[in-house]
């Protein structure tokens, strides 16, 4: 099985690629690519995003064909894609982190700033939260409600169809951290920087 | 509901720790891979070294320390220490760092953390502040401590956070290495004044200044580094102890 992790300069993904590697040992080939044909041919893939929403969206733009191609994986194909952070936050159709953007608009809904609540909540959301699990997402198969999860962001998806949700984290108000839709998957926080609880939902996923 | 972190740091000096946990069953004391593994097994939500090479020469090693201790601990990694440019951050963040601090560069030219949080993320962004008090007033000090820039330090801190700053870690030049606990004053002052989150460091010698620095100074994040060496205490007894009072922890 070949899993690719899509590489399109959108920041740090040195961790994604450790973690992928550490939970696939030799029985997965791991790529990491912006190569279409092989983005194509995969049977899995990984979208990381790092930075801004609109940082991540311009850096997939400037591959030509590259959001062309991952349409077709995931839409047309219907194969499995898990997004990470900005990775899932551009599952949207609109971001308005730095200005709007149009997002990929495969999960319907906006990405805005998480309320702060007068400054009542420090921004960035970063560190461990609990995930209150809400939907029997295959991600979770084996992880316990109110694990803790690594968190880095300020910003949050607001999908219109609450159905598409499989996780919410307590911060200001229930955000949205994790999100099952058919063959599409995203978690806001980080599995790859999530410890053990956040290799087996890699192991999940790669198993899938 | 989100948990305070306990962060263990590592003195790392040509690749080697100078400082560490005096384990029986440890192979090689100074290996600083070694050793963020037994923390992050233990419970660490996150791992700080801290480079405190003196020679450009050996500058380097701290590249493959990064490189080999992402691919053994998978919590957040945090390394600092001579930070100078872009291309030093793009470089640590390349062999595994997920954040990069940065003091004197900061300092002398706060153009690197605008450049830097545009590049790559506020999040992966921490300003370190080094201040001593003096009268009424915090000053920042570089150069690991020697040199005082007359700045304001709470003043600097808000500046930070508007350059791009993702998170500040603020340690006291007068508590550093005493063990008499975090200067609580200048990290609630600082907490207050600024949005993004403060890491406390400097000065802890027991459990209790780890509580001290979360319900006192209202910091987000406690890092120590003494009290995690010679195995005085591990990270599991001090979350434990933080949990015992109240303090919401990973456990």
């Amino acid at each position: 099985m070949n899993v690719t992790i899509v590489d399109y300069n959108s920041g740090n993904i040195s961790s994604v690629i450790n973690s992928f590697k550490e939970v696939a040992k030799n029985k997965v080939n791991i790529e990491v690519t912006s190569d279409l044909s092989k983005i194509k041919s995969s049977d899995k893939v990984v979208l990381p995003g790092q930075g801004s929403f609109k940082s991540c969206v311009d850096a997939l733009n400037n591959i030509n064909g590259l959001a062309d191609t991952l349409n077709e994986f995931a839409i047309s194909n219907k194969k499995p894609l898990l997004g990470i952070c900005v990775g899932l936050q551009m599952f949207a159709d609109i971001g308005y982190e730095e200005t709007e953007t149009k997002g990929l608009g495969w999960i319907s809904g906006k990405v805005s700033k998480i309320d702060n609540q007068n400054g009542k909540y420090k921004l960035p959301h970063i560190g461990w939260n609990e995930i209150n699990i809400t939907k029997n997402s295959k991600i979770f198969k084996n992880i316990e409600n109110k694990s803790h999860m690594y968190f880095v962001h300020s910003y949050e998806f607001v999908p219109e169809d609450k159905n598409v949700i499989s996780a919410t984290t307590d911060y200001s108000s229930d955000i949205v951290c994790s999100v099952e839709k058919g063959n599409i998957f995203g978690t806001q926080f980080h599995p790859e920087k999530s410890d053990k609880i956040g290799l087996k939902i890699i192991d999940n996923f790669i198993n899938l | 509901m989100l948990k305070n972190r306990i962060i263990p740091c590592l003195d790392v000096k040509n690749g080697r720790v100078v400082k560490g946990i005096n384990f029986v069953d440890l192979q090689d004391a100074g290996n600083p891979v070694e050793q963020a593994k037994i923390y992050s097994d233990g419970g660490a939500d996150e791992i700080c070294f801290l480079d405190i090479t003196a020679s450009n020469e050996n500058r380097d090693t701290i590249y493959d320390v990064v490189e080999k201790t992402s691919k053994k601990c998978f919590v957040p990694l945090t390394v600092g220490g001579g930070v100078r440019s872009v291309d030093d951050i793009n470089k640590l963040l390349n062999c595994g760092a997920d954040k990069v601090s940065i003091n004197t560069a900061a300092v002398q030219n706060s153009e690197v953390v605008v450049e830097s949080s545009k590049k790559f993320g506020s999040q992966c962004i921490v300003v370190a502040i080094d201040a001593k008090k003096n009268a009424d007033k915090w000053q920042i000090f570089t150069h690991g401590g020697r040199n005082n820039t007359g700045i304001d330090a709470i003043e600097f801190a808000s500046k930070m956070e508007s350059s791009g700053a993702g998170e500040l870690l603020v340690t006291s030049m007068d508590r550093d290495g005493t063990q008499v606990g975090y200067d609580i004053e200048l990290m609630s002052k600082i907490s207050s004044k600024v949005n993004i989150p403060v890491i406390a460091s400097g000065g802890v010698g027991n459990l209790d200044h780890l509580v001290d620095g979360i319900k006192l100074g209202n910091a987000s994040a406690v890092l120590a580094a003494s009290i995690f060496h010679y195995g005085k205490h591990s990270v599991k007894e001090a979350k434990e102890y933080l949990d015992s009072k109240g303090i919401p922890v990973r456990i």
